[in-house]
Formats: C-alpha cells, sequence, structure tokens
C-alpha cells in the first residue's frame, strides 16, 4: 500500500504540472495566476514531498517486495544508512531530483511577490514543464516503488563506499542546489517569453541563485571530503565525470551570481545574464545526463542503460533547445543596459564572467570529449587530471588575480582606481613568492601560495575605511567569500607542494617515516562492525614530543561481498596525517602514508565561500524585509 | 581604453566569442596530449600505442603472472586479451579485487620494450560497478574473430 501511495501521488502530481502548464498557455483566460498556478505548483511539492517520504518508509521498513529495496537494501543495515540508501541509487536519487524540482517551484510560487503577474505566470509555466518532463522520465523509465513478485528473502545490500554518514547529507544538499537552478532558468525564460527583462527580475533572481549555489558549494565542498576521506586515495579532486557534473553549474552559477548582481544594482549585462540562467540549469540536466545515463566511467554510475539516457537526452535537447531558441528569437528585443566603462565594477565583473566561461567551456569539452571520439572514431579515450590540472590552474590563478583589483573599483566608471590600495597585496604576493623558493615545488604550486596570500590580504580591503558595524551584511558575505577563495587555493597550492607520501611493506614494530613523522606499525587486530569485518593496524606516529595513535582498518562487507578500506586521518593544526592499511604479504603489512600540511584549508575555504554567500542571502532578506516594513509604514 | 557608447554592446559580444574560442583552442591543446586511449594487448601488439603516451590497458589478469617483489608493495603480472600479452609492473596497494583471471584497467604508459608501468589500478568490481570499456571487451573479440574470418 505504501509503495502505490507514493506512486499515486507522482501521478497526481504529474497530471497537475500539466493543468499548471495548460493553464500558463491559456494565459489570463483562465483566471488570475494566484487562483491557478500557485495552488498546482505548491500541491506538486507537497505530493512529490509525499512520494519522497513514502520511499524512505519503504527503505526504513525493508520492504521486499518493493523492487528498488530488494536490489538496494539490507535489513541488516544500520538504520541511518536504510535511511539515506532511499537515495543511494538510481531511481531514488532521481525522485530525489523531481521532489527538489516540484519544491522550488512550490517555493517560488508561494514566495514571490514582485514580478508582474504575466512574467510570474510564463515562468511558472516554464517551471511546469521542466516539472512534467522529468515526471515522465520517472514514472515511465525510472519507477521507484515498482513491486517484485515474489518478493525475495533478503536484500541484495548497499554498496559499501555508500555505507557512510557522508551519504545522508552530500547528495540532497547538492540536489538542492543543482535543481535550485531551475527557478532561475524558468524565471530567464518567463521574462524572455514577456519581454520583461530588467533590474525586477534580476532581484527576483538572486536570492534563489544565491541560495543554490550557497547549497552547491556545500555539496561539492563535502563530497570532495567525502571522497578525501572514503576512497583512501589521499586525493580531494580526482576530475572524475561526476565531479565534473557538479562543478559546471557552479561555474556557471558563479558567474551568474556575479552578474545578476550587475543587473540588479546597475541594470547593465541584461541578455548575458539571462544567458547564463538558462546555460546553469542546463549544465545541471548535462550533469543529471552524464551520471544517470552511466555513459562515462564512474564511481557513481550505477549501471548503464541506453533507454534512461536517451530519455534524458531527449529532455536536456527538448528543454535546452527550446530556451536557447526563444533566447535567439527574444535577444533583439531585450533593452541594452546601462553603459559602463572598461575600467570599472562592470568591467571587472565582465572579467569575471567571461573567466568562469572559458573554465567552464574547457571543463565541458575535457569531460564530454571522451563521448565524441568514441561516436567519431570508435578510440576508446579518458581525459583526466593532466589534462584538467593544466587547463584550468592557470586560468584560476588569473581569476584570482582580478579579485585582487575587482572588489575595490566603483561602478559605472573609476576614472582613477585607487591603485595605492592593491600595494599591499602585490607587496604581500612579491614576498610570499620569494618565500616559495625555499623550498622545491611546481611553478603552478609557487604562484598559488603566492596569489592566496596576497588574496588573502586583498580581499579584506573593501572593509577598509568603513565603519565595520555598519557595514552592510551583503559586503561582509562578498568579503568572506573572497577570502575563502584564497584560503581554498592555499589549501590546494600547500597539498601540491608540501606532501609527503610512504608506501612501504612494514613488519609489527617497524618503524616508517613520513615527512616529519615516525610512524610504527605497533600490531594488525581482526575488528568486527554492524555489517562487516575488519583487520584494523595500530599506528603510533610521533614528531618531536607528539605522539598519536591512529588505526586504519581493512574492511569486508558480506552484502554485497566488497572490501573496503577505511584509512585513518587525524587532523592537527599544521596539516593531516593520512594511513591507509593495505594487504598482507607474508609477515609484513602493506602501509600508505601521507603527510598533508595544510590541507584542511581546502574545506574550510570552501565552507567559508558557502557562509560568505549565506550572510549575503540574509543580508538581502533582512533589509528588504525592511524596506517593505517602512514602505507599509508610510503608506 | 574608453570604447565608443555606441558599440558597447558590440563589444561585449565579440569579447564572449572571443573568450568562447579561446576555450575551444586551449581544450583543444590540451587534449591532444593529455588524452588517454583504452588500449587493448592485441592494439599493443599491433603497434597502436607510442612509448611514453598516457594509456588505459584493459583486460584479464593472466593466470599465474602475478609475481610479488621483496619490497612488499610492488607486482608484476600480465594483462591479457586471448591473443596478446602485456607485461606490467605496478607499485602501490592493488584494489581488493584484483586477481588473476579477474578483470583489470591499468592506467599508465608504455616503456620501451613494451612493459606498461601502471600509475593506477582498478579492477572489474561486480556488474554494477563496472566501467563500459570493459563490457566491450568481449564483443570486440567477437567482432574481431567474425571480421577475421
Amino acid at each position: 500500500m505504501i509503495a502505490e501511495a507514493g506512486l499515486a501521488a507522482l501521478w497526481l502530481a504529474a497530471a497537475l504540472a500539466l493543468l499548471q502548464l495548460g493553464a500558463a498557455i491559456a494565459g489570463p483566460r483562465v483566471g488570475d495566476v494566484r487562483a491557478v498556478a500557485v495552488p498546482t505548483a505548491v500541491a506538486q511539492g507537497v505530493l512529490t514531498l509525499f512520494a519522497f517520504a513514502m520511499l524512505i518508509w519503504l527503505f526504513v521498513r525493508t520492504d521486499l517486495s518493493v523492487e528498488l529495496v530488494a536490489a538496494n537494501s539490507h535489513s541488516m543495515k544500520p538504520f541511518i544508512y536504510r535511511f539515506s540508501g532511499a537515495w543511494g541509487n538510481h531511481e531514488g536519487s532521481m525522485l530525489l531530483w523531481v521532489t527538489v524540482l516540484a519544491v522550488a517551484g512550490a517555493g517560488l510560487a508561494l514566495v514571490e511577490r514582485r514580478l508582474p503577474p504575466e512574467t510570474m505566470r510564463a515562468t511558472l509555466g516554464a517551471q511546469a514543464a521542466l516539472a512534467l518532463g522529468f515526471f515522465g522520465f520517472l514514472l515511465i523509465a525510472s519507477n521507484p516503488f515498482a513491486r517484485l513478485y515474489p518478493a525475495p528473502a533478503e536484500g541484495q545490500g548497499l554498496n559499501p563506499l555508500l555505507q557512510d554518514p557522508g551519504l545522508a547529507f552530500h547528495p540532497p544538499t547538492l540536489y538542492l542546489g543543482y535543481v535550485g537552478l531551475s527557478v532561475a532558468f524558468s524565471l530567464a525564460v518567463g521574462a524572455l517569453i514577456t519581454r520583461e527583462v530588467g533590474p525586477a527580475l534580476a532581484r527576483a533572481m538572486r536570492p534563489w541563485v544565491l541560495g543554490a549555489w550557497v547549497l552547491l558549494t556545500l555539496g561539492i565542498t563535502a563530497g570532495s571530503y567525502w571522497a578525501y576521506y572514503e576512497l583512501g586515495w589521499g586525493g580531494w579532486w580526482f576530475w572524475d565525470p561526476v565531479e565534473n557534473a557538479s562543478l559546471m553549474p557552479w561555474l556557471a552559477a558563479t558567474a551568474l551570481l556575479h552578474s545578476v548582481n550587475v543587473l540588479a544594482a546597475r541594470g547593465g549585462l541584461r541578455s548575458w545574464t539571462i544567458m547564463l540562467a538558462v546555460v546553469a540549469f542546463s549544465m545541471s540536466m548535462v550533469g543529471t545526463f552524464l551520471v544517470r545515463s552511466g555513459i562515462l566511467t564512474s564511481v557513481h554510475s550505477f549501471a548503464v542503460d541506453p533507454e534512461r539516457g536517451s530519455f534524458i537526452l531527449g529532455l536536456l535537447v527538448l528543454y535546452v533547445g527550446g530556451a536557447l531558441a526563444l533566447f535567439a528569437a527574444r535577444v533583439g528585443t531585450v533593452r541594452e543596459g546601462a553603459r559602463f566603462e572598461l575600467v570599472s565594477r562592470e568591467g571587472a565583473l565582465v572579467a569575471n564572467n567571461l573567466l568562469l566561461t572559458v573554465l567552464l567551456g574547457v571543463v565541458f569539452v575535457g569531460t564530454l570529449y571522451p563521448i565524441f571520439v568514441e561516436a567519431a572514431t570508435g578510440d576508446k579515450i579518458s581525459v583526466g587530471p593532466p589534462y584538467f590540472n593544466a587547463v584550468s590552474g592557470p586560468i584560476t590563478l588569473v581569476l584570482a588575480l582580478l579579485l585582487f583589483i575587482g572588489p575595490l573599483l566603483n561602478w559605472r566608471r573609476d576614472r582613477r582606481p585607487n591603485l595605492r590600495r592593491i600595494a599591499l597585496p602585490l607587496v604581500v604576493t612579491v614576498l610570499a613568492l620569494a618565500a616559495t623558493f625555499l623550498a622545491d615545488m611546481s611553478l603552478l604550486a609557487r604562484l598559488g601560495l603566492a596569489f592566496a596570500a596576497g588574496l588573502a590580504v586583498a580581499s579584506l580591503l573593501p572593509l577598509a575605511g568603513r565603519n565595520l558595524r555598519r557595514t552592510p551584511l551583503a559586503t561582509w558575505g562578498m568579503v568572506i567569500s573572497h577570502l575563502g577563495v584564497a584560503v581554498a587555493l592555499a589549501g590546494a597550492a600547500s597539498d601540491t607542494a608540501f606532501t609527503r607520501e610512504t608506501l612501504a611493506a612494514a613488519r609489527p614494530g617497524e618503524v616508517l617515516s613520513v615527512g616529519p613523522w615516525s610512524v610504527r606499525l605497533a600490531g594488525v587486530d581482526p575488528v568486527a562492525g554492524p555489517n562487516w569485518t575488519a583487520v584494523e593496524g595500530h599506528l603510533v606516529a610521533t614528531r618531536g614530543g607528539t605522539t598519536i595513535r591512529l588505526d586504519p582498518q581493512s574492511r569486508t562487507f558480506s552484502d554485497p561481498p566488497t572490501e573496503t578500506s577505511e584509512a585513518a586521518i587525524r587532523t592537527l593544526f599544521d596539516g593531516q596525517l593520512y594511513t591507509v592499511l593495505g594487504h598482507r604479504e607474508g609477515e609484513r603489512w602493506q602501509l600508505r602514508l601521507w603527510w598533508k600540511p595544510f590541507v584542511t584549508l581546502i574545506w574550510l575555504g570552501g565552507a567559508l565561500i558557502a557562509l560568505g554567500g549565506a550572510l549575503a542571502l540574509v543580508g538581502r532578506w533582512w533589509r528588504g524585509r525592511r524596506q517593505r516594513r517602512s514602505e507599509e509604514a508610510f503608506a | 581604453m574608453k570604447p565608443a557608447p555606441k558599440h558597447q554592446r558590440l563589444v561585449l559580444v565579440i569579447l564572449a566569442v572571443a573568450a568562447l574560442i579561446g576555450a575551444a583552442l586551449l581544450a583543444m591543446w590540451g587534449l591532444s596530449d593529455r588524452a588517454a586511449y583504452f588500449r587493448t594487448p592485441q592494439d599493443i601488439a599491433a603497434g597502436r600505442a607510442q612509448v611514453g603516451e598516457p594509456i588505459r590497458l584493459g583486460g584479464m589478469v593472466k593466470q599465474g603472472s602475478i609475481v610479488r617483489q621483496p619490497d612488499g608493495v610492488s607486482i608484476a603480472f600480465v594483462v591479457t586479451d586471448g591473443p596478446a600479452d602485456v607485461p606490467v609492473r605496478y607499485r602501490g596497494i592493488v584494489p581488493d579485487l584484483f586477481k588473476e583471471g579477474g578483470g583489470v584497467v591499468a592506467e599508465g604508459r608504455l616503456e620501451r620494450g613494451n612493459t606498461f608501468v601502471a600509475d593506477t589500478i582498478l579492477a572489474k568490481h561486480d556488474e554494477r560497478y563496472m566501467p563500459p570499456q570493459m563490457g566491450n571487451i568481449q564483443a570486440e573479440r567477437q567482432t574481431r574473430k567474425t571480421v577475421a574470418q
């Protein structure tokens, strides 16, 4: 019954999406936008949430008569993984995707009150068209509630790599960001249809972009740390197609975030902002296609299924093609925005947008290149870190350099940019660059460290000479996000420059050294968990007077039978000691040890970037509320 | 420095197009020598791989070919696809599913004398987590046989 209730809710929601789309097309003849579109949008949100809750319930109860549960769960699994296992598979994660899409549509319908009714109607129509396609995908090609008869006695279990608290947090956050961008897409399409591209649109779009971007940032940061400790490979970014699938919408959203500010504050960059809003959600759909079709090799690809792949590809072509065709037809009617000079805040933001677009372009080409090559020549290739690091590294450094000066420029024109103010960060950069020559490292790492040091100073300059207590929260947000970029850059460069690695086989009692640490293998013991057994190495690491103990494990799961290695990681103020236990070789055990100075700055930087976005969001909301209050008081 | 205001929109469009072309050129430059081709031992026997270029070598670990080196962390083994063999050297912790007779993808480079030095070893997981390339090997061998006949 639970499964049938969930399925019925999905069908009902799909019917409502159709109704909402029809109402948008019929226009004012069927009454006020609030009378039809808003209630249907809200009802879709509620119905999909209900369906998603039903799926979670089925997983928690381990109802094996449901095919999806039988294929991906197991009654012996700990509660949290039965719960989060609901979206650790294709159908469940697509249901989560659609749920977020519908809830975002409901939120838009409820919250947005500033747009003209016609634009609002067109926007909700666009959102309904998106929802309808993905409801169709779910119901026709990926039904999560399909029954299995006869029900098996036990489920097949969840991939042990996914049996981690990271699964509970990482996909939902990422999806909220991914699919939250659909609202920006629908707003852009709605504004194009009614020819209302202007600052009002930007003000309506900004909180959604900001919110989606904050969640994407958090999701990517969390995913990076998850891969770092769970895979046991010591790396924090692998340029895996699925990582790229989340990075591409993030890059587009970052560009959009900056251009939407120009449109809201100055009325400029109109068609460019619309274009970016279309591109950002298109990248989310491209990412979904890449991951869900399994067309590219990845640890995230659950199964290769051409039918699903072609279905999503069809939706992708329809929506992206439709939006781009609309853009091409209407771009001529978009009025030109306020002009500005090259040396101005707008000029710097245009440069930021162009660089982010180039970065997006090279990641996009690199990610999809294998598909094109295979289609054209039949050769199978893979594009990995050597390519992505080589092309993205220099662009990132130029972007960082742009951050030195951009936030200090005035809007519209800056006849005498205050160059004295960037003297300090430039001096810091040069000094830091000189200091890097004390050690041997790659050029990219050297420049990364130097730019990070300079940027850390430069990012704080917009606060210089201001009354800090009266500085708007949005300005604080910008400063903290930019500081976060410097922190993350420092962490990445430090990891590249200073990481030390030791790989060896050791007898119990033997001592290995890695960087400044001496690591003794004290012993190896068997241990057991709720659904796994493991061998656990006991390591004692010493540096000067500091002694720490680490216990890396090599785990064997029974359902499905798989082995994973659980790295033992210890965070110290100046870095992380990362240890992995390998296989037994006679009397010896393989050990892989890393000393990674300041590597944690990478994720701290990511968190700061997200925090800055959250502050800006809260600040704008607070200010908007106060304004509305005072307007009401005057009225 | 100051573009004629009348043409500002045009300037921005040109900049955007230039950026996209720049991205495409940069990507092509990067891909020209950094993309790794997927090769089977037969491809290598046929001379379809240059010494030193990045390659993903796929096939089966030949029965009885794994030799563990005295340092405890290096191994040598042979990747086979039936008709052809390629010797491989690797230093590191092999995945748990790496075993003789199992599927394997090795990322690395070919050395002189056609020994393959792997930086990364990926073992075939169960069916659901298998890289698509591995699924094609069987089909490809079949096709080649048919073509040869």
